[in-house]
């Protein structure tokens, strides 16, 4: 069943358009790869389809239904959930309470409630707290729960906020480039969470610069290049397609990487 | 650091034992009124704290608030026959409702637009006080009557006491709640990252309001308060001085540390009090005061004091 679909998008910044004419669809449990080389814009597809910018042209729609130009909250409780390529952690808040933010829509928000501390808040608390703490075990944090997020090394806070996207409970989640900055270990690791999170019937969308990591667990991978789609197929296809070849390294480093 | 530490409940109770420990050191009236002005003063700051500490948005104008409701509990008894009580309950309404008609289109901006907002808010309140000198008494300000209570009648120093920091205590103990509960969260995350937040499902415009509606109405009692327990009252109460006195207090004592706004509370109205002796110098080492103590304790009195603590502890 496909979860996400986006159709034509365009956005452009002061007449240069950053985005034009891209395409991608997504099921339940697959692993959608975008790649492209820096500047071919990834993260502004993923701005757009979450609400954060409204886009010129095109449509996106979320399990049938069209969300165009919906606000980021209101995607957010349709389930779709993203984390963020510069870090975009709750940095005077515990791993644990970050996590629980995530949280937020399953949760039931009482102002009067929440002021007056009555009992179902405190037991609220501890559920939402619980299953926090489950989140931050799934991403190897649980000893770090308590700890201020902003103290967390840049690797910590990347798998922090994949538990914090997974806290919603998404029908689709948007990772951009969840492994920047990772060591092999730590990259080894979020192979193994995403595909985890696909397994559990999520579709994934992965921006990632890792090579290896997206042509071992991508279903299919789109291409963009200076905002517009080059080509989309399987790994295989993708990789052995000369034209993204030379979108990475020119023409030139194309040539110089077949003879090689 | 040992777990209680820093626990809702300990703050509470110490804060009640220093309330009712406190007139035991007093040797006369003057320090009973001087404590319920922190105490006055501190519950405002608590509340705006809310908005400032936790929603991270800032509000010039919150003296505003303050003075309507210090003018509520003057003019509902004086020319519309209200019980104070009542007035006290009127003026919170028109405090919420006014924070509610400013907020809602301006929360919805990014940036600093609150700020200047309640700035105007704030002066359009002082000058309708200053001008409607029929109903307010003007520049010269007016008398506020007596609270009363089934019969009761609240006067002198000592009984607004206790009534200041019995009030103190309840709106420590509410500001204390919300920070770990689903709003307060959510305050917290936006202050940090809006864009995280919103992609969270937290529809932010509608939490900022309501952090500033809150701050508000604690504004609005904590002036009825001052109003009743002086049983006087003029617009520099709500003006724009009083205003910043009230922003001072929160960033000293410590953003988003609700016992950081009742130290901050505590050394601005003790202070002036102390300098008196250096007369003509006093406000110039108020000013020399404040900015060293910014310099040094940049998060604020309460943070630095308990991380400084905390290494203590631990060694
Ligand atoms: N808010 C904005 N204002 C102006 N230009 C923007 C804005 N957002 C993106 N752009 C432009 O859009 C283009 C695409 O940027 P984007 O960040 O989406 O690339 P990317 O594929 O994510 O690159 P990278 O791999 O480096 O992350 C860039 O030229 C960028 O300068
Ligand atoms: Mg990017």
């Amino acid at each position: 069943m496909t979860i996400l679909a986006a159709s034509n998008i365009g956005i452009s910044f002061g007449g240069i358009k950053a985005i034009d004419g891209v395409s991608f669809a997504v099921d339940a449990g697959q692993i959608l790869s975008i790649i492209g080389p820096n500047g071919a814009g990834k993260t502004t597809l993923f701005n757009v389809v979450s609400g954060l910018y409204e886009a010129d042209q095109g449509r996106v729609e979320l399990v049938g239904e069209d969300v165009t130009s919906l606000a980021p909250d209101m995607l957010a409780a349709r389930g779709l959930s993203r984390t963020f390529q510069n870090l975009q952690i709750f940095q005077r808040m515990t791993a644990a309470e970050n996590v629980m933010v995530g949280r937020h829509l399953r949760e039931t928000c009482n102002l009067f409630a929440d002021l007056f501390r009555l009992p179902s808040v405190t037991r609220q608390n501890r559920a939402t707290r619980e299953a926090a703490l489950a989140l931050l075990d799934g991403v190897g944090l649980r000893g770090s729960a308590d700890q201020l997020a902003g103290s967390l090394p840049y690797g910590a806070c990347k798998r922090l906020e994949i538990a914090r996207a997974l806290a919603a409970e998404p029908r689709v989640l948007l990772l951009d480039e969840p492994a920047a900055g990772c060591n092999a270990v730590e990259t080894e690791e979020i192979d193994e969470l995403v595909r985890r999170v696909a397994a559990k019937g999520i579709a994934v969308v992965l921006v990632e610069h890792d090579m290896k990591l997206v042509m071992k667990i991508s279903d299919r991978i789109l291409v963009l290049e200076r905002g517009r789609p080059l080509t989309e197929g399987t790994p295989r296809e993708v990789r052995d397609n000369p034209a993204v070849l030379e979108a990475y390294l020119g023409k030139h480093g194309a040539g110089e990487a077949a003879r090689a | 650091m040992p777990a209680w530490f820093g626990h809702r409940s300990v703050t509470l109770i110490v804060l009640a034992a220093i309330v009712v420990v406190l007139p035991l050191l007093f040797p006369s009236s003057y320090y009973f009124r001087v404590a319920s002005l922190v105490w006055v003063s501190a519950f405002a700051a608590i509340g705006l704290n809310i908005l400032m500490g936790q929603a991270g948005q800032v509000s010039l104008g919150h003296a505003g608030f303050f003075g309507i409701g210090a003018y509520a509990v003057a003019i509902g008894p004086a020319h519309l026959g209200l019980p104070s009580w009542g007035a006290l309950l009127i003026g919170a309404v028109i405090s919420a409702a006014s924070a509610w008609l400013v907020g809602r289109p301006i929360l919805r901006l990014k940036g600093h637009y609150l700020a200047i907002a309640t700035l105007g808010l704030g002066v359009l309140v002082a000058l309708v006080i200053t001008t409607e000198s029929r109903w307010t008494g003007g520049p010269d300000g007016m008398s506020v009557a007596k609270l009363s209570l089934f019969g009761w009648r609240a006067s002198g120093s000592s009984t607004w006491y206790w009534i200041s920091g019995g009030v103190l205590v309840v709106g420590t103990w509410i500001a204390l709640n919300l920070g770990e509960t689903p709003t307060g969260r959510a305050l917290r995350a936006l202050h940090d990252s809006e864009v995280a937040a919103r992609v969270a499902g937290i529809d932010v415009a509608r939490f900022k309001l309501q952090a500033f509606v809150i701050a508000a109405v604690y504004a609005s009692l904590a002036g009825s308060m001052l109003a009743m327990m002086n049983g006087f009252i003029n617009p520099d109460q709500a003006g724009f001085l009083h205003s910043v006195e009230l922003v001072t207090m929160v960033v000293l004592g410590g953003l988003g540390s609700v016992v950081g706004s009742i130290v901050g509370a505590a050394v601005l109205i003790t202070l002036p009090q102390v300098l008196t002796v250096f007369q003509e110098y006093e406000h110039v080492l108020l000013g020399l005061i404040i900015i060293v103590s910014m310099i040094f304790m940049r998060d604020g009195i309460v943070p630095t004091a308990s991380r400084w603590l905390a290494r203590r502890v631990r060694v």
